[in-house]
């Protein structure tokens, strides 16, 4: 069974990195968005150093992170939901659900390889072209990057939950844009990619830091500058895991519902 | 061009009768549009929460380069946004159906799924750019006042002519739909915020290259009295419907190229 995931999850890198005009293309989109906001962010910091615990180097790394891991952690969708909503929509989900493999598990594995061929095609090259361009923090050493992938695949999991269980509302309204599009905009706002959390004042700052949305980018930012050692790492891990158990849960809930009482699109 | 004009507005008519079919969809879709571009602006709010102002820039200033930029940015977006998506229909040959039909082959395209929800983008422009107008604290003379909504237009043509060029390049590169959103969607981010932030070569680049400063830059630096960027002259700022003609003529003769070079994929 394990040996069956890990074949879907090849094919699942393996579809990715087919488009390679697709990956350029992003490389390219992200550097430029990247571009821009490091100058407004120069432009904040050189107005208040220190803003939110971090340094002018810290701001520029958070910055480019977050260009990186965009598509890894699925801060502005997931990257399968359409399709999986389309195929709901459709009625070819009768297939899928036809099939001697769990759908969750079987997207998981998907989105895994997915994640795996974002994150080398998208993640490293936008940073790469920012560390060329802007100086910033880089992590002390190896034991840190590991722990920052850690974080990151932490992070693609939650991810892949959200936008799982978004996915799932398409078996009662059919039509799950507008579910898609709020979840868009939580992603959008709440990972922190446009600022980030710890700059977000008072109370809004303190709830933003607790939402699944933190997983994606934030808690992965703060792992990447060091500010989480020893136990606070443990406690960083956890608070990635439990979402992501949270999460997985929910979807599996709404695709239990909706497998037992399933109408089929036909046609 | 009243060929065009109804074509689209047929096509247009029909994309919205349809999506009123899920009305519940329908109504969070345009909310939740109108809230993506709000938050984007609670962004720069949350920044002058921290900040008195970015660049020398107070906030009634950036709001009024958010205001224009992103008026012109919505209805280009309403309007043409369609075209992005255009890259499917060339890979699975469905753009061939289009070409069978006696009608111009760019209305058909750009009103394929029409979305009126993205109105929310237009509405939430002119909700910041009448703030603006309220706060600053502008001489207004005839010429600054009717500067306004000439440049909202030229705007909106510009944005929509980037948007038809991009659309042009789908017919050879598919896959790079991307690339279009970093002149489209990062240049209206570009331009929310005032040029003294960016690096001189940034400038120079969106008022010779991509002259996506006439957008709002130059008339809106007129209006405020500040020095035109980039050494263009102070008249600059009237150039708009000249500049928007020159990007309209260059797409233009972009997607003819394109059309003639579009082969099907025969599938």
């Amino acid at each position: 069974m394990l040996r069956l995931y890990a074949t879907v999850a090849a094919g699942g890198f393996r579809r990715h990195a087919t488009y390679r005009v697709a990956t350029v293309a992003g490389v390219f989109t992200n550097s430029v968005f990247g571009f821009i906001l490091s100058y407004t962010y120069i432009a904040l910091w050189d107005e208040r150093p220190m803003l939110g615990g971090y340094s002018m180097d810290d701001a520029l790394a958070y910055v480019w992170i977050g260009q990186a891991l965009i598509t890894v952690c699925g801060l502005m969708g997931g990257g399968f939901e359409d399709e999986l909503i389309e195929r709901i929509r459709t009625g070819d989900i009768a297939v899928d659900l036809y099939r001697p493999a769990d759908l969750q598990a079987w997207w998981f594995s998907a989105n895994a390889g997915r994640s795996a061929y974002q994150l080398l095609g998208r993640g490293v090259a936008p940073m790469a072209i920012g560390a060329l361009v802007f100086r910033f923090t880089l992590p002390s050493g190896p034991g840190a990057w590991l722990a920052f992938l850690v974080a990151v695949a932490l992070g693609s999991v939650v991810g892949f939950a959200i936008w799982y269980a978004v996915a799932m509302s398409a078996f009662w309204l059919l039509d799950g844009q507008g579910v898609v599009q709020v979840a868009w905009l939580g992603g959008l706002f709440f990972s922190g990619m446009l600022l980030p959390l710890n700059v977000f004042p008072g109370t809004l700052g303190e709830v933003a830091r607790l939402l699944p949305w933190a997983s994606l980018l934030q808690v992965p930012a703060d792992v990447y500058l060091g500010r989480y050692q020893g136990r606070a790492l443990a406690g960083a891990y956890a608070f990635q895991a439990c979402w992501a158990l949270v999460l997985l849960g929910a979807g599996r809930m709404a695709q239990a519902a909706a497998t037992r009482k399933v109408v089929v699109q036909g046609g | 061009m009243a060929d065009s004009l109804r074509t689209y507005r047929m096509v247009a008519g029909m994309w919205i009768r349809s999506t009123m079919t899920y009305r519940a969809s329908f109504a969070l879709t345009v909310f939740t549009s109108f809230c993506v571009t709000f938050f984007d602006f609670v962004v720069i709010l949350l920044m002058f929460g921290q900040v008195r102002g970015l660049g020398g820039f107070s906030f009634a200033e950036v709001a009024l380069l958010y205001g224009l930029t992103g008026t012109s940015f919505g209805i280009a977006d309403l309007t043409m946004g369609s075209l992005q998506r255009m890259g499917k229909r060339v890979r699975d040959g469905s753009l061939d159906t289009f070409l069978m039909r006696p009608a111009p082959l760019l209305a058909q395209v750009a009103a394929d799924k029409f979305a009126l929800r993205r109105f929310g983008r237009v509405a939430q422009g002119l909700m910041v750019l009448v703030w603006a107008l309220v706060l600053l604290d502008v001489a207004w003379t005839p010429v600054k006042v009717l500067l306004l909504p000439m440049t909202v237009v030229c705007g909106a043509v510009i944005f929509a002519a980037v948007m038809v060029l991009g659309a042009s390049t789908l017919f050879w590169m598919q896959d790079a739909a991307e690339v279009t959103n970093s002149f489209t969607y990062g240049g209206n981010t570009l331009l929310q915020y005032p040029p003294t932030i960016f690096a001189q070569e940034l400038v120079r680049g969106v008022v010779y290259v991509v002259p996506l400063a006439f957008v709002n830059w130059l008339p809106a630096l007129h209006i405020l009295g500040r020095p035109a960027p980039a050494g263009m002259p102070d008249a600059a700022a009237f150039a708009s419907p000249l500049v928007a003609a020159v990007c309209c003529a260059v797409a233009g003769l972009a997607w003819r190229a394109g059309i003639r070079s579009y082969r099907s994929t025969g599938s």
